[in-house]
């Protein structure tokens, strides 16, 4: 009874954040396959309890040598910084589950991914922070690429209603799950809010739960 | 209609289909440790948000814990205070926490299944990938990011969608030498590292149903490798001899209602299936990894692949990896000399893992190059071991006898790999910087594989090991 008293008490729910219809702006091109979060984030770096300062250490072992020196790589770029966009490859994101990862890339600057497939706790993430990953053919994807390495300045438009890529002269029809494209474009990729508006369903499927009462009888 | 597991266990939690089409599904067990729950409860905190149901929450402390000093406050700052924030989080919210200082801190996958908490029919998320390990009790269990773990300590649901099922068909019966590791090992290679993605994986077949509990959990751990976020196996009377007397199951008449509840989820005959896989027993090989993907592995008396033998999707990581691993194409891995034997991790860290890499080990010397570690996945584990007299067994060869974590896994504690340090691993990652050193190199086996790997001070084939003690 004390339970259902804490329960019945006000909750606040932030505002929803804005939807996300048009994403536009320049990418960085990075190329090879199963880049894992291992790499995007170094498990060192998650030696932390905020999400704050990860940005400058997104992919650091592949941008700096074990001196700290730079290395050669499209992040470390000049030509690509201040990119909205990272171009990749197949199954971006695989391994640990940790969010630091797109954490990380958030707070790199990117707000889009496009690749040929994504890891799919790492696509997860990405929606729950209102990230759009998105897929396109392995064949357009690398025209992408090798356009982007051509030339940095290509300028992107993602309308994520309609899944269209506008990338310079070139036009792509993008994938994403239907789910994430609906909660990207409704603005409500923050699902807590959601969640907790079905409260009445939720305790109704938790009483129905034989476990959750260690299994007495009723 | 016939529904397999997942379709059963799925629609008794689901609340809700949202608007996104995703369904909200109730989960029923949830696991936190120090590393992914911080920034979740910051968010809660912030949002003045409650736990909705603190009782369904449980927490243990394992990535950053050092193994061998376990003095607090620890040496390193940050891991101080990390432990801190999840001491002071646990005790906001009143949830269950076991602490270093209690006897059932442990890596969370080892502890949730050795308690009994981890139960058949169960939702179970935890921030943490190889939360699929619990899908061996017949659980489907997932792993989630941060802002996920928000939303289960607000509301105990997730949003997300429904998986499709590919059942993998292992029939036909290992060889000695040949375990659970290899078994998940081969799926990988054949299915590939991006194979399971959007599935979950039902292991099934004669040759899972003659594997212990343990080893059920070795291979659903590393479903997430193969892409998958869940794997399972349906719940027999192994499941059931497992669990009972553990500390959180259900006891007399309850656990008879238990029992009728664990038996009537698992998968109907001819239920449905979205794809289906076989895999043959009899012929498996002890398997290594050769690469930085867990599918990046071959039999032990095979040669490395040639470039040209790959499809285009995964040559390029080949090249990679090659580089990286300092290995070129057509190479046998036997004979290549470790550095480190690193026997621990969520994969391969339970009581018949440390007895069965004991038993190689027993009589015999780490090779003097190796340096070698024990870790055993927690507190209760390493107690039994004691009372096996495990520990003085590996003492005994030159191993290092630790205490519980996640140790030499990932990187996130002193016990880390130096260099371009070669390590026999029965963990279940073998990515670049994995271990802790950006330019450490990562072989992944089983248990078994490892002890005679830091006997020989190269990677055997342990069959050979298996055959001259039977001689002796």
């Amino acid at each position: 009874m004390a339970r259902l008293l804490m329960f019945a008490r006000s909750w606040s729910v932030k505002v929803p954040p804005e939807a996300l219809r048009i994403l536009e702006g320049r990418a960085t091109p990075l190329r090879g396959s199963d880049i894992d979060t291992d790499r995007i984030i170094p498990a060192r770096y998650l030696k932390v309890i905020r999400f704050d300062g990860l940005g400058e250490f997104a992919f650091y072992d592949e941008r700096f040598d074990t001196q700290g020196n730079p290395r050669a790589h499209p992040l470390n770029e000049k030509r690509y910084r201040g990119s909205t966009f990272l171009v990749v490859e197949r199954n971006f994101g695989s391994g640990s589950s940790r969010e630091h990862a797109p954490q990380a890339l958030m707070r790199f600057g990117f707000r889009g991914f496009i690749g040929i497939s994504f890891a799919e706790i790492f696509q997860g993430n990405c929606l729950a922070m209102g990230l759009a990953a998105v897929t396109l053919s392995e064949k357009h994807i690398q025209v992408l690429l090798d356009n982007l390495e051509a030339d940095p300045s290509i300028h992107l438009i993602l309308n994520i209603a309609s899944m269209q890529l506008q990338a310079g002269q070139e036009r792509y029809q993008c994938e994403m799950p239907q789910s994430s494209q609906q909660s990207l474009v409704m603005g409500s990729w923050d699902s807590t809010g959601l969640l907790l508006a079905n409260k009445p369903s939720i305790h109704q499927v938790a009483a129905d739960l034989p476990y959750l009462n260690n299994f007495a009888r009723k | 209609m016939k529904k397999n597991l997942l379709n059963k266990v799925w629609e008794r939690h689901r609340v809700a289909t949202l608007a996104n089409g995703q369904d909200q599904l109730f989960i029923g067990l949830h696991l936190i440790h120090e590393v992914t729950s911080p920034q979740a409860f910051a968010m809660l905190h912030e949002r003045e948000l409650k736990v909705l149901y603190p009782q369904r929450t449980y927490a243990t402390v394992d990535h950053i814990v050092p193994t061998a000093d376990q003095e607090r406050p620890f040496s390193d700052r940050l891991a101080e205070e990390m432990m801190q924030e999840l001491e002071r989080n646990t005790a906001d919210y009143d949830i269950h926490f076991f602490n270093l200082k209690t006897d059932y801190q442990g890596i969370v996958h080892v502890i949730g299944p050795e308690l009994g908490l981890t139960q058949p029919g169960m939702t179970i998320a935890c921030g943490d990938s190889h939360t699929s390990t619990h899908g061996a009790f017949g659980a489907i269990a997932f792993g989630i990011g941060t802002s996920q773990i928000r939303d289960v300590l607000a509301s105990q649901c997730l949003a997300i969608s429904r998986p499709k099922v590919r059942r993998i068909e292992v029939g036909g019966r290992l060889q000695r030498g040949v375990y659970a590791k290899d078994i998940i090992l081969r799926i990988i290679a054949d299915l590939g590292v991006f194979g399971g993605i959007g599935y979950a994986y039902e292991y099934a077949g004669e040759a899972i149903e003659a594997l212990t509990l343990e080893g059920r959990m070795t291979i659903c751990n590393m479903s997430i490798e193969g892409g998958a976020r869940v794997g399972y196996v349906n719940p027999d009377d192994s499941t059931m001899a497992y669990l009972k007397g553990r500390r959180f199951a259900p006891q007399g008449e309850n656990w008879e209602q238990a029992e009728e509840y664990w038996r009537s989820v698992a998968s109907d005959d001819k239920a449905h299936y979205d794809d289906h896989y076989q895999v043959d027993a009899d012929s498996l090989e002890p398997m290594i990894t050769w690469g930085i993907t867990p599918g990046q592995a071959i039999a032990i008396s095979q040669h490395t692949p040639q470039l040209s033998e790959l499809d285009e999707a995964t040559r390029a990581t080949a090249e990679r990896a090659y580089k990286h691993m300092h290995f070129e194409p057509g190479q046998k891995i036997v004979g290549k000399k470790i550095d480190v034997a690193f026997l621990g991790s969520c994969t391969n860290s339970r009581i018949s893992d440390l007895r069965e890499a004991a038993a190689i080990v027993k009589g015999h010397r780490v090779d003097s190059r190796v340096q070698a570690f024990v870790v055993p996945g927690s507190k209760q584990v390493a107690r039994q071991a004691q009372r096996e007299k495990l520990p003085q067994i590996f003492e005994d060869a030159g191993f290092q006898w630790r205490g519980a974590g996640c140790s030499m896994c990932l990187g996130m504690n002193p016990d880390k790999l130096q260099g371009a340090q070669l390590c026999a691993s029965s963990s279940n990652r073998n990515f670049i910087g994995r271990q802790g050193s950006p330019t450490g190199r990562t072989l992944l086996m089983s248990p078994a594989m490892v002890a005679a790997a830091a006997i020989h001070g190269q990677v055997v084939d342990v069959r050979e090991i298996l055959e001259r003690k039977g001689a002796a």
